[in-house]
């Protein structure tokens, strides 16, 4: 035995000294974490009330836990290196126990607990209620794979990218369409599950989670779902935008005053058929205005397609609830739940392929039909909406054009 | 000490097995507690390196920001699969085989208490792992993670056969962790050698007692919440279903009553290991004995205590938030008493690092981090930043590979010598040692980081927005190299049961009544019971002569053991048959599946346990 110990121990040597680098090179990386304005989704990077509470209490047990692991593997280090088998050991004293160091070592860590605890205990009950009375509400509905955002004192819906002003609470109440998600976007807080909400007797209220901070700075926060949720669960993003509070009364204002009226009276109410889309978009090419695209596109959306049936348009005849809501999409940085950047060539190219950008999205291609469970397991199925290259084309310049 | 190198010739090795069958047929039929041992160690090895390879495929793919390496499906297919491998048959079965071989030998009992039975455990493992992984031949592998919440798991949003395959796999292996929970119990309450009281027990029997009272006590649990998955999924009811008034919440109460205590049934087990391996290579007894123990018996306490601490995202509200930090945060206490303990048992000792030795000393050193990560998020509201995030990925590897994983293979350098006769390689094993330090912790410490910086546990992609790929690289990297050390100790295992160095009966100069019988022993244990009269017999040099006067002597005559028999197979086949028929939704199908059941242990109770005349 004791020559292939010694044996063993040559690869042992060359691990170790391999071993001090990597952690050099972990001692980098924890570095690299420290600044970080380029770590959007950051836990440790609080900008809200909600998220500062969490922090400072992680960084207090963090240093709590510091103490306790450098006690146990400087013990160790030192046990192993004093204590090590010499040739001709006598046999060690047979000590079975020490009632006081058992007392001791029991004693020492509950300390740490109490310390531990008592904050927690505080920061849990500061946490789950209310910032305000005159919060803002914003009722969240999470849907297989997006965000819904409705505010009901505005009026206003839209969704996958939240709107906030700076410095005045919000208190969101968190429902879900289908299965659980959870809403999370780090750097305003931590995350809480979005349930399925569960059906009452009559003249119950059904119960809600519910989320309440503060947003501390300006900017565009990403988050994105925390619970898994199916096929497309790591592609449900979540964008908040908290902005001066001048900067969302005139977002609000926008929406409500129904930017779907803001283009060009609709000139196609009497175009007959696809075909005439068609020659009209071919037209485009010779140098057909923009705006008149737009027209175009706002036609085929709201009178030649299938669009109307799942998504609305504030100020339209387009009231579908199913999808998301398109008033404003001009106004958002990305598209299909935070995936891509919102510019015309990618709603272009979501319109005709969502499956290919986002395997279980539940919208129907220019090519292919969905089948789409619902609640209660009913399944919808939807037609390819059949749009040309050109109606896409059109299309997409609507939809970019709601501003 | 005097004593090691007279009592055990070389010779005893080839012979050790007279009087008992050998053949494939042998093994089939085999109740030899050593021998399903041995099965339930090859199987479980077996399906570690598949949920290792189902690992490495999703390193591939997390290697950088949206990549299309896997498809989403794929992907969710192979992280739910590589969860549900590694929890219910890797960790758990691998400390089976354990119970098994060790605890009998560590008590001075010939068998277990049933040994058909044990056999029908191991059997129900099998075709309850094999029945789970033939989902990927239909390519409907299970994909709602390990946990599997409602409502995803309702037949409206999972409509294939992937969650059937997954529900009724628990099912059936459930029954194989049940049984076999009651049978440890009665082997350890029953069967001990006399003069062994409990308080003299080895500290690796004492954690198998705990694990199995967990195991009787929570696997009904999830058996509670799979029948009503079941039910909801195939006849339509409305357990978990919100729109009919059902609460999907409920759910996850029922698996993490039963999910933590899980978490207890893999890492104590490891406990008990190196609670028999540090004090043998410190040549001290264990320091604390019973404070170690009532720390052990604690812990399985007040896991059942604690499960909602999986659950602070849920909106259970402050009071039952504040509660479950407090009976968290108080469970950190006996797991810490226990570290010390072993510290102080090493401390003034003369420590040998063979490969045991190794394994036991990393299992304190991550297992420690691992603990750490968990007070950090045992914090109700750090826990919202933590929860399912890359951070809990870290933690929970941290428990249970540095925990139970690490101990485990402990176990198997300790005991190698016992089950087969000869040593593992001592070299192999050092590089099989650093191999997994350092790829485990290449692995999972990056994770940390990428978890802090906001990236979610089971996506199958990142944004490269979040700026989390270098820590994703290293981890791939490490994960390759915890995948070759695997390979090291397969390679260990294979050479060394074929051709490793001779182990006399007490390599080790260990102190417990395993070591005391021939390496590898007689298929009868004992040839005759020895009389215990303290916790480390074999330390006590009078002691040590009368045992082995009883141990490692001929019986005045064949002991009689245990008819083989082939129904425990038949009825694990039977029971496995029934349960997957329950996918066809079918009812009189489903009926009709019980009557091999019934027959098969109408069959059972009738043939004779022993030979005629006994």
């Amino acid at each position: 035995m004791p020559e292939e110990i010694e044996r063993g121990m040559a690869p042992i040597q060359q691990l170790r000294s391999r071993f001090s680098g990597l952690g050099m090179a972990l001692l980098l990386a924890l570095s690299a974490t420290a600044c970080g304005d380029d770590h959007p989704q950051s836990t440790i990077l609080p900008k809200s009330d909600f998220a500062e509470i969490i922090h400072s209490l992680y960084v207090d047990i963090f240093w709590w836990t510091m103490v306790i692991l450098v006690v146990v593997w400087v013990g160790i280090a030192y046990i192993l290196v004093r204590f090590r088998a010499r040739k001709g050991d006598a046999k060690p004293r047979q000590i079975r126990g020490h009632l006081g160091l058992e007392i001791a070592w029991t004693i020492g860590p509950a300390l740490i607990v109490i310390a531990i605890v008592i904050p927690t205990i505080q920061a849990v009950f500061a946490t789950q209620r209310p910032v305000s009375d005159d919060a803002m509400l914003v009722e969240v509905t999470g849907h297989r794979f997006w965000w819904e955002f409705h505010y009901p004192e505005e009026g206003v819906t839209t969704a996958n990218e939240l709107r906030l002003p700076v410095d005045r609470p919000v208190s969101l109440r968190l429902g879900s369409s289908d299965v659980i998600h959870s809403f999370w976007v780090p750097q305003l807080g931590g995350k809480r599950d979005v349930n399925p909400t569960v059906a009452v007797r009559e003249g119950q209220e059904p119960s809600y989670n519910w989320l309440h901070f503060t947003p501390l700075e300006t900017g565009v926060y990403m988050g994105q779902c925390a619970e898994f949720c199916g096929e497309a669960h790591a592609l449900m993003g979540i964008r908040v935008v908290v902005e001066p509070q001048a900067d969302f009364d005139a977002w609000v204002g926008r929406w409500q005053a129904g930017p779907g009226q803001a283009g060009p009276e609709s000139v196609a109410a009497d175009t007959p058929g696809p075909s005439g889309g068609e020659v009209r978009l071919a037209a485009q090419k010779e140098g057909e205005t923009a705006e008149e695209q737009v027209t175009l596109g706002r036609d085929i959306f709201l009178n030649q397609s299938t669009c109307v049936a799942c998504h609305a348009v504030n100020g339209t005849s387009a009231e579908g609830r199913v999808g998301p809501d398109l008033s404003l999409l001009g106004t958002r940085t990305t598209l299909g739940a935070g995936l891509l950047e919102n510019t015309p060539e990618n709603l272009v190219r979501w319109i005709q392929d969502p499956q290919g950008i986002k395997p279980g999205a539940e919208m129907p291609g220019t090519e292919y039909a969905l089948a789409v469970p619902r609640a209660g397991g009913t399944i919808y199925g939807w037609p390819a909406t059949g749009l040309t290259d050109q109606q896409v084309h059109a299309v997409a310049a609507y939809l970019s054009s709601l501003q | 000490m005097s004593s090691i190198a007279s009592v055990q010739p070389s010779a005893h090795h080839h012979d050790a097995s007279h009087g008992e069958e050998t053949g494939v047929w042998s093994w089939i039929t085999t109740v030899d507690h050593k021998r399903i041992a041995v099965m339930y160690f090859v199987t479980a090895t077996l399906f570690f390196l598949m949920g290792g390879a189902e690992a490495l495929l999703m390193r591939i793919q997390l290697v950088g920001p949206e990549r299309d390496f896997l498809s989403p499906e794929v992907y969710n297919q192979l992280f739910t699969m590589h969860g549900t491998t590694m929890v219910f048959l890797v960790a758990m079965p691998m400390a089976v085989a354990f119970f098994n071989f060790v605890v009998p030998l560590q008590i001075g009992a010939r068998d277990v208490a049933f040994p058909r039975l044990n056999a029908f455990s191991y059997w129900v493992f099998l075709f309850g792992g094999l029945y789970m992984n033939s989902s990927f031949l239909f390519g409907a592998a299970p994909n709602a993670s390990w946990v599997g919440y409602s409502t995803l798991t309702s037949a409206t949003y999972s409509p294939g056969l992937n969650v059937d395959f997954w529900f009724i796999g628990l099912s059936i292996l459930g029954i194989a962790s049940i049984a076999g929970g009651v049978n440890f119990i009665t082997t350890i309450v029953n069967m001990r050698a006399p003069g062994m009281t409990l308080m003299r027990m080895p500290l690796f029997t004492w954690m198998t007692f705990v694990t199995s009272f967990l195991l009787i006590t929570a696997i009904p649990v999830i058996a509670v919440a799979l029948i009503f998955l079941g039910f909801d999924r195939v006849f339509a009811t409305t357990f978990f279903n919100p729109a009919a008034g059902g609460d999907p919440v409920l759910w996850q109460h029922l698996f993490w009553l039963f999910g933590h205590p899980e978490v207890y049934i893999l890492v104590l087990p490891a406990f008990g290991v190196i609670s028999d391996v540090i004090p043998t290579f410190s040549r001290k007894p264990l320091f604390g004995y019973p404070i170690v123990v009532y720390a052990g018996v604690l812990i399985g306490f007040i896991g059942w205590g604690v499960w909602s601490h999986h659950m602070f995202t849920v909106g259970l509200g402050p009071i039952a938030d504040a509660f479950f930090v407090a009976a968290t945060m108080i469970i950190a206490i006996p797991t810490g008493v226990k570290i010390f303990n072993w510290m102080a048992t090493m401390w003034g000792g003369s420590l040998r690092f063979t490969t045991a030795m190794l394994f036991s000393l990393g299992l304190l050193v991550v297992f420690t981090v691992g603990g750490l990560s968990g007070i950090m998020h045992a914090s109700a509201p750090v826990n919202l930043q933590q929860h399912d995030s890359y951070f809990v990925v870290a933690h929970f590897h941290y428990v249970i590979v540095g925990g139970a994983m690490m101990g485990l293979w402990a176990g198997l350098y300790y005991w190698f010598p016992k089950v087969s006769g000869r040593f593992m390689s001592e070299t192999l094993g050092k590089w099989h040692f650093w191999t997994t330090m350092i790829g485990f912790n290449l692995t999972f410490f990056p994770m940390h980081f990428a978890g802090l910086l906001g990236m979610p546990r089971r996506i199958f992609t990142y944004s490269a927005q979040l700026n989390v790929e270098v820590y994703n690289q290293l981890s791939t990297v490490g994960a390759f190299i915890f995948g070759i050390s695997g390979l090291i100790m397969v390679w260990n295992l294979v050479k060394s049961w074929r051709s490793g160095a001779v182990a006399p009966a007490d390599p080790w100069g260990a102190p417990h009544l395993e070591w005391s019988i021939p390496s590898p022993p007689h298929h009868y244990n004992f040839p005759r019971i020895p009389t215990i009269r303290s916790r480390e017999p074999l330390w006590d040099e009078d002691e040590r002569r009368e045992i082995e006067a009883l141990t490692l002597t001929e019986p005045h005559e064949e002991p009689v053991m245990p008819n083989p028999s082939y129904w425990p197979l038949l009825l694990a086949a039977a029971i496995t048959l029934a349960w997957g028929l329950v996918m066809t939704g079918v009812w009189w199908i489903i009926v009709l599946g019980l009557l091999p059941v019934t027959f098969c242990v109408f069959k059972w109770a009738f043939e004779p346990a022993f030979p005629e005349g006994h």
